[in-house]
């Protein structure tokens, strides 16, 4: 878990996506994954959306992200339950080398949550009446209209003087904030590990010794 | 106090309480695939780290391989030999035991690990792959995670996890003949919502849950994350324990006696509390198939596609409005009126023997409509062989089936074979937009219905033919 940038401050150019159940397959058709790396898969990103066909790559003009005032979008306002399905990492790869920096939805898919804090990327549950409402504004006057994420302060300022306040885990808010590498932090209690193992092996002596193959 | 098994399952592998809800858990168990397993492995190496105890994590072939007869290295996933060989390269130099290709207990991820007694009831198990909560049927505590977690449970042999909510689901009652365990989890889902499980640890339980075997059980328990879930999970029992003790990695002798007297223990205690508690009456479940691109889009087989405005919530109405427009079907449809271009029976929900016994008692003396594709994809190499010595390859095939090799095939669509365009009855777990091609309409249902559907060419239940 070396991947994760520190995350402080963001402000940019929000993009609605606010259909609900966008999954990980949309986010990245597995087709796209055509390399063993986590590299340049920006380019990727919702292609199945994006393109009118994935081998040409000509731009679909009515998708949000082809757009002029979105093309450099780093925010994304999203629906319930975004980023169900598959595990597959690359929807978070792919947002990241795309320039996503924050995602707010009413929920995320579980696995896609989790991956977004390894990575660096904020995802932040917040009502789906909060999020039409930063819609709308957004909409309004897309370049101009850009959000303020402050992870510090747990705000989201948007229209001038206004905020809205959100919520956070302690652990994901540290994660984010200090960039941790979370294996050498875990491999700093390997005195632990080995202790609870020797312990457990008493108890559960068929969880390490097995019948070979 | 009386606990709940998943309380239980947690004490078990909790090494240190990192405050709020989150916990440093033991995994004992991992298992990895050629499509995220070797990223992970890859990101382990670049990184200068080993694999902390390579003996407990697994590795298989299944996503990209191919399943046609007499397959080798090469697939028709495009780049997906590099995906076969950079798994083959980093399995051994990690020192993972790999179930390659040819091996006789390859297979995909969830089958391999149950069947073979590599995760066993207790036991924590994670995998890059959102359907490891499959293996909860068998008393475990498994669940899907990313790459990057996966390096981090290699490298460390723990895992930093947030602990669940519980919830429990009550099975009561009977269901009604030709009612599978696909049509069970699938009535849960579409009543309660895709995202009733979200944050919570689900346990199935109930007379009717304790009346299916393990094969029923996985469906169950596959289908956890479809419903949101952290993961799903049913306290191991005699069917359990019997399914387990004879399997190659399965202790033996006096070991064994003493796993299974620590496994009867993983219940749920008398009085124990939920967070949340549902109940399922199995008399109202009827064989069923999806009409839209999300599992709870849900109908029984003699029922209509629904009016989307029939809805109370309003985003419900709009999935359902573009659902049906990806679908191509018009409210008020009658669902046995829609013609079927493919047939798939395969997948880690349902491709297990019964699964193939259920669809080969039906296909027995009958033909697949002569426009449907129908294949079945068996899950795993040893099960393909038992099937094959109860001669249900030529039930399959004499019924017009193509009669695959073990893996995940036509489930996903990863740019090789594909049901693009088509509309496809399909045992598997996900009919989301282009999961099993561009513009494939996927109808999930059990393998019981896909092999009636093939038939008929419609969708349709065993007793329509
Ligand atoms: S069979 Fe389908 S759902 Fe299961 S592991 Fe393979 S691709 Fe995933």
């Amino acid at each position: 878990m070396t991947n994760a940038r520190k995350q402080v401050f963001h402000r940019g150019i929000a993009a609605p996506l606010l259909q609900p159940n966008i999954d990980t397959d949309a986010i990245i058709p597995s087709r796209e994954i055509r390399r063993v790396s986590k590299e340049g898969l920006g380019d990727a990103l919702f292609s199945g959306w994006r393109y009118r066909s994935a081998e040409s790559r000509e731009p679909e003009p009515g998708f949000i992200l082809n757009q002029a005032q979105y093309r450099e979008a780093s925010i994304l306002l999203a629906g319930d339950n975004f980023g169900c399905g598959s595990s597959r990492e690359h929807a978070v790869w792919a947002l990241k080398d795309f320039g996503v920096k924050v995602i707010l939805a009413p929920s995320f898919g579980g696995i896609f949550f989790n991956n977004c804090a390894l990575n660096g990327i904020l995802a932040i549950e917040l009502e789906e009446e909060a999020i039409a409402r930063l819609a709308r504004w957004v909409q309004a006057d897309p370049g101009g209209n850009r959000l303020e994420i402050d992870l510090a302060a747990q705000r989201i300022r948007w229209r001038e003087g206004k905020e809205m306040r959100f919520d956070i885990e302690p652990a994901r808010r540290s994660l984010l904030l200090e960039g941790l590498d979370s294996i050498a932090a875990t491999l700093r209690r390997e005195s632990a590990i080995r202790v609870f193992e020797e312990q457990d092996r008493q108890s559960r002596p068929w969880v390490y010794e097995f019948p070979d193959r | 106090m009386p606990a709940t098994l998943l309380e239980k399952l947690w004490n078990l592998h909790e090494i240190a309480d990192l405050g709020g809800r989150d916990s440093l858990i033991h995994i004992d168990r991992i298992f990895l695939h050629e499509r995220t397993g070797s990223i992970a492995l890859r990101g382990l190496e670049q990184e200068g780290r080993n694999v902390r105890a390579p003996r407990r994590a697994f590795c298989t072939m299944d996503h990209i391989v191919d399943t046609r007869p007499g397959r080798g290295d090469i697939s028709l996933v495009p780049h997906g030999r590099e995906f076969i060989e950079a798994t083959r390269h980093s399995a051994r130099n990690a020192g993972i035991h790999l179930f390659d290709i040819d091996d006789s207990r390859q297979g995909i991820v969830h089958v391999v690990a149950a069947e073979n007694g590599i995760v066993l009831p207790g036991m924590s198990a994670v995998c890059p792959d959102s359907h490891t909560c499959t293996l909860g049927a068998l008393g475990a505590l498994a669940w899907g995670i990313g790459s990057t977690e996966a390096e981090h449970a290699l490298a460390t042999s723990c895992l930093r996890a947030s602990r669940p909510r519980s919830m429990r689901v009550n099975f009561v009652g009977t269901t009604t003949p030709g009612v599978t365990a696909k049509d069970m989890i699938l009535h849960l889902i579409a009543g309660f919502g895709s995202r009733a499980g979200r944050g919570f640890a689900v346990e199935f339980a109930g007379p009717a849950i304790y009346d299916l075997n393990m094969d029923g059980r996985f469906t169950i328990c596959n289908m956890a994350v479809e419903m949101g879930a952290f993961t799903g999970m049913i306290a191991p029992d005699e069917h359990t324990i019997a399914y387990v003790r004879d399997a190659p990695y399965a202790p033996r002798g006096p070991l064994a006696e003493q796993a299974e007297a620590h496994w009867r223990e993983l219940h749920s205690d008398e009085g124990a509390e939920f967070d949340r508690e549902l109940e399922v009456d199995c008399a109202r479940i009827a064989p069923s198939v999806t009409w839209g691109t999300n599992p709870e889009q849900l109908v029984g087989i003699n029922g209509v596609v629904p009016e989307p405005g029939a809805f109370d919530d309003p985003q419900q109405s709009l999935a359902a409005r573009q659902a049906q427009a990806y679908m191509d079907l018009e409210p008020g449809t009658s669902m046995r009126s829609v013609r079927i271009d493919a047939a798939f029976i395969g997948s880690c929900t349902n491709n297990r023997l019964d699964d193939l016994r259920d669809a080969a008692n039906h296909l027995r003396g009958r033909k697949v409509a002569s426009w449907v594709q129908a294949l079945c994809v068996p899950g795993s190499s040893a099960i393909k062989r038992q099937a094959e010595a109860e001669g249900l390859d030529e039930i399959f095939q004499a019924a017009g089936f193509e009669w695959r090799e073990a893996g995940c095939s036509l489930c996903f669509h990863a740019g090789g074979e594909s049901f693009g365009g088509r509309r496809v009855i399909s045992s598997t777990n996900r009919n989301f937009q282009g999961r099993q091609g561009p513009g494939a309409r996927t109808h999930l249902a059990s393998p019981l219905t896909v092999a009636a559907s093939a038939c008929r060419g419609y969708i349709s239940t065993a007793e329509d033919s």
